[in-house]
């Protein structure tokens, strides 16, 4: 589904990321995990287009497809999502009026007639239902006023309404209560098909608790430097990451 | 340039005088030459003028325009051949062709007893006392030159007059057509007295047809009585080949709540002055603003509040967003005055600039000599935000289609304060067709098709 080969990438002409190699085939679930600064969010940002980031060398295909000449919506249209470490506030467009723009963007890519608007707002109501979000809440301006949590729900609640091939997930364990944390790795686990795929990018064993990755990849400056089941997440929690520092002989 | 603009006005005048006066009424024609010494001493604003930096009104004034000092009608029935952008909102309407106030064939509206809604120069030959007690009393001619100008050669005008104890519930819409074969410049008077416990909505849609240049020059005043509720909307869809220059009066009695909005959709200069003195307690004014400027379009909205009695309140939103070349400037003073203790006063202009090459100037100022008062104001100049502009991309909307929502998102507060359901519907509409480009011309109007 997903291939990246010799990643590099930078920012304001530094390097972050300096050569990453990563498979990932349908139905997979990797978990990304690093020390801070390590390059984990700049991968998941390089991934889905941010023109913050420069790519210097390397490729990267989703299936089948150059996806560093594909804009950053169409990365989307053809189904790679990212849920933000940060979602961002918008004040002024609603919730509803964003979710259906984007959802019949993404129609209309795959040549399909926009919903009329009691189809979209039973798709609404439907998807609301899987990470338990607040009437209230989708009526309000995205991401405005939410809570840490919400916008964590609101993250996933999009991801459903878009139904992507390929899911990232930044950090959405971050700022979560325990209560939280459960839906939401619930709600991304209902999501979840033999032909998605999913990248968990996290610092914590916690949120692969609920969400079982397949493989545990651990990213350090800017290289994938360990590749291993997931015993690997549980070793990291019991030992650090000083560990894999030595066997790199820092 | 300097005197030559108002040379040729001063000898049109010298010249015209006896003309312009037997086309309109006494009432009017009693300010006149006073206005004209006032004109003739102070001529039109230069830029070193403080509340005219923005706009040079002077070579505004140099192109020689025509004028229709002899009154003569427009051959066309504006109720069959033009259909604003804002059609069908159960309004009672009006047409104003150039500066001549179209008289309908028919009664327009059902309106209350007691209201009246004509020509200025009708009203002040039926209701001379009643039109002298306001007319040009708001409005000096003293230190403003474009009060003095239009005072001198405005010939006609509206009125409106809301009895004691009256609501009019239908609004009154009043249709400014611009339409010549030859460079034409109009001077419009607009008159809105409203009695005690009164209540009315007024909106001027303005509109220039293709074809020749136009100057506009209107002032309005408007007293609101006590406990009145007035609307004051003004949509703006015009041309390159307009310039509009208005200034605004207002008159708040005690506990009267006037909404004062204008809307610049399209335009080419446009310089609008506002001045709203609160003059007895509890008086609430909303003063808001909306400009979408592209090309090298000029909107400048000079505001001026005045808090003379305590417990008024005053709110301005002013947002503005400027394309291409576009200018844009917002001075807006709030005065406080020593009695005006317990006022609550909020100011805001927000500002974006989609290019490097479209400017904004806004100058916010706040002068408060009461000391038990609630005063903020503050303004921004700035780009969308690119974050918000790359998460609705990785949701699929492309860049365009989400910069054209966050615009609208950035005005629509404006607009969701019109307090005329119809129309907020159909501005949401006409803002979101200007955005995506679509509103070059007006959409139904029949001469433009």
């Amino acid at each position: 589904m997903l291939e990246i080969k010799d990643l590099h990438a930078s920012i304001d002409g530094k390097e972050i990321l300096k050569g990453i190699n990563l498979t990932i085939n349908p139905g997979e679930v990797h978990a990304i995990m690093g020390p801070n600064g390590s390059g984990k969010s700049t991968l998941s940002s390089v991934l889905v287009g941010n023109p913050a980031f420069e790519v210097t060398k390397g490729s990267i295909t989703f299936n089948g497809k150059n996806v560093l000449e594909m804009s950053p919506e169409d990365r989307s249209r053809e189904g790679m999502f990212l849920s933000f470490q940060y979602p961002v506030e918008i004040p002024g467009v609603s919730m509803v009026n964003f979710m259906r723009a984007a959802v019949n963007e993404h129609r209309k890519y795959k040549n399909l007639p926009p919903l009329s608007a009691s189809e979209f707002l039973k798709l609404m109501r439907e998807k609301r239902a899987v990470v338990e979000l607040d009437n209230k809440l989708a009526n309000r301006s995205v991401n405005e006023g939410f809570s840490g949590g919400e916008k964590k729900k609101n993250e996933i609640f999009q991801m459903a309404m878009l139904e992507p091939k390929l899911s990232i997930l930044d950090e959405t364990d971050s700022g979560l209560d325990i209560d939280a944390l459960r839906i939401v790795a619930e709600g991304v686990n209902k999501l979840k098909t033999p032909e998605t795929s999913t990248i968990v990018i996290t610092h914590y064993q916690r949120l692969l608790d609920y969400i079982k990755p397949d493989i545990v990849h651990v990213l350090y400056k800017g290289r994938i430097v360990k590749t291993a089941g997931p015993e690997l997440a549980l070793e990291l929690e019991e030992k650090g990451y000083d560990w894999i520092k030595k066997e790199l002989g820092e | 340039m300097s005197l030559n603009s108002e040379k040729q006005y001063i000898d049109l005048y010298q010249e015209a005088r006896d003309l312009i006066c037997r086309h309109s009424a006494p009432v009017i024609n009693s300010l006149r030459d006073k206005a004209f010494a006032d004109f003739c001493r102070i001529g039109f604003p230069g830029k070193k003028l403080e509340k005219y930096k923005y706009t040079d009104i002077k070579s505004c004034f140099a192109p020689d325009y025509g004028l229709n000092l002899n009154r003569v009608p427009m051959q066309v029935d504006p109720y069959k051949t033009f259909k604003c952008d804002v059609p069908n909102i159960s309004t009672s309407l009006f047409f104003v062709l150039n500066d001549i106030f179209y008289v309908p064939e028919k009664k327009t509206g059902n309106m209350p007893d007691g209201v009246l809604m004509m020509s200025l120069k009708e009203a002040a030959e039926l209701h001379p006392e009643l039109v002298e007690k306001y007319y040009g009393k708001l409005a000096s001619t003293e230190n403003d030159g474009i009060n003095a100008f239009n005072t001198a050669f405005v010939q006609d005008g509206v009125f409106l007059y809301v009895p004691d104890n009256v609501v009019l519930e239908k609004p009154i819409q009043l249709i400014n057509i611009m339409n010549a074969k030859m460079d034409m410049m109009a001077n419009r008077r607009i008159l809105v007295v409203l009695g005690k416990n009164a209540q009315a909505k007024m909106l001027i849609c303005d509109h220039a047809e293709l074809g020749a240049k136009y100057l506009s020059t209107q002032v309005a005043e408007i007293y609101a009585g006590e406990n009145s509720v007035f609307d004051y909307y003004e949509l703006e869809e015009t041309g390159s080949n307009n310039v509009r220059i208005c200034n605004t009066y207002v008159e708040q009695s005690a506990s009267s709540n006037v909404l004062v909005n204008g809307v610049t959709l399209t335009n080419g200069l446009t310089r609008n002055h506002v001045n709203v003195v609160l003059n007895g307690e509890n008086a609430e004014i909303a003063l808001n603003g909306i400009a979408t400027v592209d090309k090298n379009q000029h909107i400048d909205n000079n505001t001026n509040i005045e808090h003379r009695y305590s417990r008024c309140t005053s709110n301005e939103l002013f947002k503005y967003v400027l394309d291409d070349e576009a200018v844009g400037a917002f001075a807006g003073r709030v005065k406080v005055c020593q009695d005006a203790q317990k006022t609550v006063s909020q100011q805001t202009n927000k500002n974006l600039c989609l290019t490097r090459e479209s400017h904004m100037y806004t100058q916010p100022q706040l002068e408060i000599y009461a000391d038990d008062v609630k005063c903020s104001h503050g303004a921004t100049v700035g780009q969308l935000d690119e974050n918000a502009v790359f998460y609705m991309q990785q949701r699929g909307l492309s860049k365009k289609e989400a910069m054209t929502l966050l615009m609208f998102a950035f005005v629509n507060e404006v607009v969701d304060s019109i307090r005329m359901e119809p129309l907020k519907d159909r501005l949401h509409m006409l803002v979101e067709k200007r955005f995506r480009g679509e509103l070059s011309k007006c959409s139904s109007c029949a001469k433009c098709k």
